[in-house]
């Protein structure tokens, strides 16, 4: 099987990368990349714990091919914080204590992210659809929802 | 396995057509990559078809809109334009799945796809939408409740690619609606679903109706009945008791996890009168 060649950019950074022609873009990042961030949940597009934000648009990385990211624009959860400065919505799911075991955080904290961008003023009603796609398993939502409206009002402050 | 990113359609149609193994197209990939993890299908050839030009667009036009093949669903809910003539395909298309997957997911990949419960087929069935089809003969424009022929299976045949959906323009006095029942409040393959598309005259009376009744039989049903139940009524009371009897009494459903024969025969008559009273409402009619 010959490999795919790519150019893409993650997180402002020209990368170039091989890949299989079905390996998904979930595993170039973990496997091939080191960018272990994105997790991978179920693998079927279900659980949101592998979202990355290609091009603008929330996506579920694991429903996306490595092939595909040629000339494209990818931001992982890795290019959130700027190097030891939280992102609002990072710190303030450390204040709300919006994560139990951490798995789901990382795709959280993209989907907020991009509900925040185009909406920076969401209701709780919005966030919880907002963010209907990702699955938490340990906090039963409430404290990502609240951590979400408090960031949401800090960003609009800044 | 080899993938390609062809410029063209002819080119894509080209690739499909001369391929000697299990070919598939890829837009959103919301069904294909599940479907290639889950083993159920090993493509030796994917055509990625984002790379074409137009196939990634809205296009309004003199006749309507052209909805290319690439364009994902969360793209036509941010059109004003077209969620202001075809509200009942927008709302559809826009019930298919999370935020993830609304950034990928395509309503040509939700009609190819051939799920007799796919949200935004019986909407598009309603709508009168057509399908533009490109493949080795050329360019033909048919009805998309031609496409599926059941579940998982298409009318299309090897090398055809649907290249956009077309929706007319609205006539005056003109709305559509699309219901669906999930047992949950989203992110929810529908038990059952109903879309309907009305215009009125300036008295309110319904003088053109489309009727579809989804995840009642393998494909979707187009219950041409319920249409002329509805045609050249005001949408009173015992019109949409006849509309829901009709609707009922076309499904063929089946019994699965989901729901019964006897729930979604019910449910389906139920949907089809809600439906109706909102595009009525949305058509003006009082």
């Amino acid at each position: 099987m010959a490999g795919v060649a790519v150019s893409t950019t993650i997180n402002g950074d020209n990368v170039e990368y091989l890949c299989q022609p079905d390996e998904t873009l979930l595993d170039v990042l973990r496997d091939r990349l080191g960018l272990t961030g994105a997790k991978e949940g179920c693998g079927t597009g279900d659980c949101g714990a592998c979202s990355i934000i290609l091009d603008d648009r929330l996506v579920c990385s694991c429903l996306v091919l490595g092939a595909e990211a040629e000339g494209r624009r990818v931001e992982t959860i890795e290019g959130m914080a700027h190097g030891d400065r939280l992102h609002p919505l990072q710190q303030k799911f450390l204040e709300h204590a919006a994560l139990q075991c951490g798995i789901c955080t990382p795709g959280f904290l993209m989907a907020a992210k991009d509900l925040l961008a185009k909406n920076p003023d969401p209701t709780e009603e919005e966030i919880r659809f907002g963010l209907a796609g990702n699955l938490c398993r340990c906090t039963g939502y409430d404290k990502i929802v609240r951590a979400v409206q408090d960031a949401a009002n800090v960003m609009k402050g800044a | 396995m080899r993938y390609i990113r062809p410029l063209s359609i002819e080119d894509a149609s080209g690739l499909l057509a001369g391929s000697t193994g299990t070919a598939a197209i890829l837009a959103g990939g919301s069904d294909l990559l599940v479907r290639m993890k889950g083993g159920f299908v090993e493509p030796d050839l994917i055509v990625d078809i984002k790379a074409i030009e137009g196939l990634s667009e809205i296009r309004e036009t003199s006749e309507g809109f052209s909805i290319g093949a690439a364009v994902p669903c969360a793209v036509l809910g941010e059109s004003k334009a077209l969620k202001k003539a075809w509200p009942g395909v927008v709302e559809a298309a826009n019930l298919i799945g999370s935020k993830q997957v609304q950034g990928r997911c395509t309503i040509v990949g939700n009609l190819c796809n051939a799920s007799p419960a796919a949200d935004s087929v019986p909407a598009l069935v309603a709508a009168g939408a057509k399908a533009v089809v490109v493949g080795p003969g050329g360019r033909r424009t048919i009805a998309v409740e031609a496409v599926p022929t059941g579940p998982g299976k298409t009318s299309l045949a090897k090398g055809e690619i649907i290249e956009a959906i077309l929706l007319d323009k609205r006539p005056p006095r003109s709305g559509d609606a699309y219901l669906r029942f999930i047992p949950r409040t989203e992110m929810d393959i529908a038990v059952v679903s109903a879309g309907v598309n009305l215009t009125l005259d300036e008295q309110g009376v319904v003088r053109v109706a489309r009727v579809a009744v989804g995840a009642a039989a393998p494909t979707v049903l187009l219950v041409d009945e319920a249409a002329e139940v509805l045609i050249g009524s005001k949408l009173d009371e015992a019109t949409l008791e006849r509309l829901a009897k009709v609707c009922s009494g076309a499904c063929r459903p089946i019994d699965d996890k989901r729901g019964t024969v006897e729930f979604r025969r019910k449910v389906a008559g139920v949907l089809a009168k809600r439906a109706a009273t909102t595009a009525y409402a949305r058509a003006g009619g009082k």
